[in-house]
């Protein structure tokens, strides 16, 4: 009986690790572009997953044919316009930057640029307005200043 | 001019409002199709038939119709299969394919629910639907007559979709017959 549990308890992991993909490469690079593709490759079925994370059939084909096109020496690129030919640019985590996605990549900067034209606009109004008080002095008659002076000591005085 | 630009906060509002209520009106499921206006890929596959018959994309051609990602293990095939069946009825060529399947049980369940298909091709692997950007079954394809692909539906095709595939059937078929 012992025996039997201690053999069951070795096969055990045995059978759950195979319900896991497993791939082998030949180097460590090899897997780390493999993880990359994965990571920004992205599940058509389920949305909000990319290759690696989904559990979905699609997805397990999708990372079999990037394995299979890493191992026949295809580049990065060439895998990744692969999947684009067939699910378009919604597999990619990265959208490419073309007429669809300028609103995407440039509108933060046209934002930017708009709050900065604001900025200056309010700020030039208020130097105005600043210059426009120290101005006031000077476009009193000599007369008007010394009246001015006047009251201001007044002011002071009492 | 001072009481307008008072409004300007308010015109941003409703803009970005409105761009945001259409996004919702949006369903994320449905993705364009790579393919759409291009020739069907390559394929080289036995008929589900017929282990014997070997289909090629050059099969496929002749007729404008549709092209149906089906298998037994897809609950909404089942749902959409009377309509296929119906869209047969009304003289239109439904071509299928049988993605991921398997055959026994692929030639049981049309026996059991009639048979829709002009032809069946039996893509055991998913190579076709790979080629073709299939994501989930049941997926349908309207192709022309030289085999181009020109519209996809994801889902269900229930008489509402019909209706739509319908029209754009009718319209590659006139514009065929114009051009001949």
């Amino acid at each position: 009986m012992r025996v039997l549990i201690a053999s069951l308890l070795l096969i055990f992991p045995l059978l759950s690790s195979a319900a896991i993909d497993t791939y082998e490469f030949e180097d460590e690079a090899t897997r780390e572009r493999f993880r990359q593709l994965t990571f920004e490759l992205r599940c058509p079925k389920c949305q909000n997953q990319n290759l690696q994370d989904s559990n979905s059939p699609i997805a397990s084909d999708l990372r079999n044919e990037v394995y299979r096109m890493l191992r026949e020496g295809n580049g990065n690129d060439e895998i990744i316009d692969f999947m684009v030919a067939r699910y378009g640019d919604f597999v990619l985590y990265r959208p490419p930057v073309n007429q669809m996605t300028y609103l995407l990549w440039y509108g933060p900067f046209g934002l930017l640029i708009i709050g900065l034209i604001v900025m200056w606009l309010i700020s030039g109004k208020r130097k105005r307005k600043d210059r426009d008080e120290e101005n006031l002095e000077q476009r009193l008659s000599d007369e008007e200043s010394q009246r001015l002076k006047d009251i201001l000591d007044d002011g002071n005085n009492k | 001019m001072r009481r307008f630009i008072l409004f300007i906060p308010l015109v941003i509002f409703i803009g970005i409002g409105i761009f945001l209520w259409r996004g919702l009106q949006l369903d994320p499921t449905e993705l364009p199709s790579a393919l759409l206006n291009k020739p069907l890929p390559q394929f080289q596959l036995s008929s589900l038939y017929d282990e014997g018959i070997e289909l090629t994309e050059a099969d496929l051609k002749g007729e404008a119709a549709l092209v149906n990602v089906w298998a037994t293990w897809c609950p909404s095939c089942k749902q959409e299969h009377a309509q296929l069946n119906r869209i047969k009825a009304e003289g239109y060529k439904v071509i299928g394919i049988n993605y991921k399947d398997d055959r026994q049980k692929a030639k049981i369940w049309l026996e059991k629910y009639l048979d829709p298909y002009a032809s069946n091709i039996f893509d055991v692997e998913g190579s076709l639907g790979l080629d073709l950007g299939v994501y989930g079954a049941p997926e349908t394809y309207v192709i022309d007559a030289a085999g181009i692909i020109r519209y996809k539906h994801v889902g269900v095709v229930d008489e509402k979709v019909w209706q739509k595939l319908k029209g754009i059937i009718d319209n590659l078929k006139v514009a065929k017959q114009t051009e001949s």
